[in-house]
């Protein structure tokens, strides 16, 4: 079965739990919430994802099944890695949000 | 589909020319109703769906999707609920009020009729507070009995999101008139966990219509791919607004006329507060229609046009907008909640005589970090308008960035 993550978003906190578990699907936006590559989470991932989804302290972040054909483009949403023209609290690893 | 109408008009519809669903001399009253259009004989499920099928009507609460396809799926359903959405959270937009106190049994009528189709259990009609809602009671009182399914009257609460398709289906059930995260959409789980049908009173309106007079009658009027008649409402500087109702196609400068928006106008908005701008010279040659609007971005949506002159600057009436919309969010999802505010400061800045030199690529910036994160289309309608503005008045964005504006003072120095 192959899947990608999704968020419920009216759940989701941005508390960025899932983006330190899955960092190769979820990445921060400026203010924190996440932003989902949409590539299918592949059998290495997969354990991975798992403890993401129920690491999530809100329970809103769930393993979605892709439909053949279904497979997204990457939406070009800036990130915290990406450079921006944007003023923002800069982001290290390790930094409680 | 035959005429099944016994009124006392020809029979055929013919007698309403395009004021189909606004009576220009009726009363709303239902004698006038029965007078106007004769009585509504029910019709077999299956016959009403291929009808609306072959009338090609479509969704006149602004997103345009095909009325028998969205009854096909809530009639596959089990014990299905109909909806008819009156909450019209659009400021900008009276057609849906006007036609509730106008032709409140047009509306009603085309309940029962969704009701047929889908093999509904329950009918609802959710209406912006305030006087339609007085007025589509005493239009249920004068039906008492006579209708299959009674009809309970909701009042929506007058926000901008209260109409969106979940926040309707939440309210209705209780809760906060606020978008409800997907899955599942509320044609399979809706009211009461039911298949719900939730759909613009203007459609209804038009489906009670067609279901009298034929597919055949309904194509009569507008172009053959976009079919039939729609409410408009027209407004320009002095706020005051207009409900016309025009064919499908119609030139957009005579849809303004009708408003009472005459001569060349600086810009006009399409589609309210979710739509695109025009330049006054697209919105002098083009028609009303998704096909000669398609490539401006623009589309016909639930037909509110706003018209700007000469002495007004869309910069400054666009940062308006987008403040109304940052205070509108529901504010349940982090993008929206953040990322509307502060496309608003944005567009303030860049409507003001001194924009910083990054506003314009914090905009770009901000409608990629809000798009398509959220529950519900609300971020993604105010980067359509934001996208809108930055790509149809460069020239403005350019004065602006120098220290000046375009819009040319009227005489006497009123805006």
């Amino acid at each position: 079965m192959t899947e990608r993550v999704a968020v419920d978003w009216a759940g989701c906190q941005g508390r960025g739990v899932c983006s330190e578990l899955l960092p190769e699907r979820i990445e921060l936006d400026e203010w924190g919430y996440p932003v989902l590559d949409p590539t299918p989470v592949t059998p290495d991932l997969q354990g991975f994802a798992r403890n993401a989804v129920d690491a999530c302290p809100t329970r809103a972040l769930r393993l979605q099944r892709v439909m053949p054909g279904q497979h997204a483009a990457r939406p070009q949403v800036p990130t915290r890695s990406t450079p921006s023209t944007a003023p923002h609290r800069p982001h290290h690893r390790g930094d409680r949000p | 589909m035959t005429t099944t109408t016994t009124g006392t008009g020809t029979g055929t519809g013919s007698h309403l020319g395009t004021a189909r669903l606004l009576p220009t001399d009726a009363t709303p009253d239902l004698a006038a109703h029965l007078d106007r259009h004769g009585h509504q004989r029910p019709v077999p499920a299956d016959r009403l769906l291929d009808g609306v099928q072959e009338s090609g009507l479509t969704g006149r609460g602004g997103a345009r999707f095909p009325v028998h396809r969205k009854l096909r799926a809530v009639a596959a359903g089990r014990k299905p609920v109909v909806v008819g959405n009156g909450a019209e959270g659009e400021p900008a937009s009276r057609k849906d009020r006007t036609l509730l106190m106008r032709a409140p049994h047009l509306v009603l009528d085309g309940l029962q009729v969704a009701a047929q189709a889908t093999g509904a259990r329950r009918a609802l009609l959710y209406v912006h507070e305030g006087p339609a809602v007085a007025a589509v009671q005493r239009a249920i009182d004068e039906r008492s009995g006579a209708d299959r399914l009674p009809v309970e009257l909701v009042a929506a609460r007058a926000t901008f999101v209260s109409g969106q398709e979940s926040a309707v289906v939440r309210a209705i059930s209780g809760g906060a008139a606020l978008p409800r995260s997907t899955p599942p959409p509320v044609y399979e789980k809706g009211v009461g966990g039911r298949p719900t049908l939730v759909q613009n009173v203007e459609t209804l309106a038009h489906l009670a219509l067609v279901a009298r007079y034929g597919p055949e009658w309904f194509r009569a009027a507008g172009t053959p791919t976009e079919p039939g008649t729609m409410l408009c409402t027209v407004s320009g500087a002095a706020g005051r607004l207009v409900v016309v109702e025009v064919a499908l196609g119609t030139p957009i400068r005579d849809v303004l006329a009708a408003g009472g928006q005459h001569g060349p106008r600086r810009a006009v908005l399409v589609g309210g507060y979710h739509g695109s701008w025009l330049t006054g010279a697209e919105a002098g040659t083009l028609s009303l229609s998704a096909a000669d609007l398609a490539p401006t971005g623009a589309s016909p949506g639930a037909g509110v046009l706003i018209a700007l002159g000469p002495d007004q600057c869309p910069l400054e009436v666009s940062a308006r907008i987008v403040r109304y919309l940052a205070d509108s969010s529901a504010r349940q999802c982090g993008p929206c909640l953040n990322g509307l505010p502060a496309l608003a400061d944005t567009l303030a800045s860049l409507a003001g005589r001194s924009p910083s030199p990054e506003a314009y690529a914090r905009a770009q910036q901000l409608t990629r970090l809000v798009e398509g994160r959220g529950a519900c289309a609300h971020p993604d309608g105010t980067v359509r308008l934001v996208r809108s503005v930055l790509s149809t008045f460069p020239d403005e964005l350019d004065a602006h960035a120098h220290g000046g504006c375009l819009a040319v003072p009227s005489p006497g120095g009123l805006r």
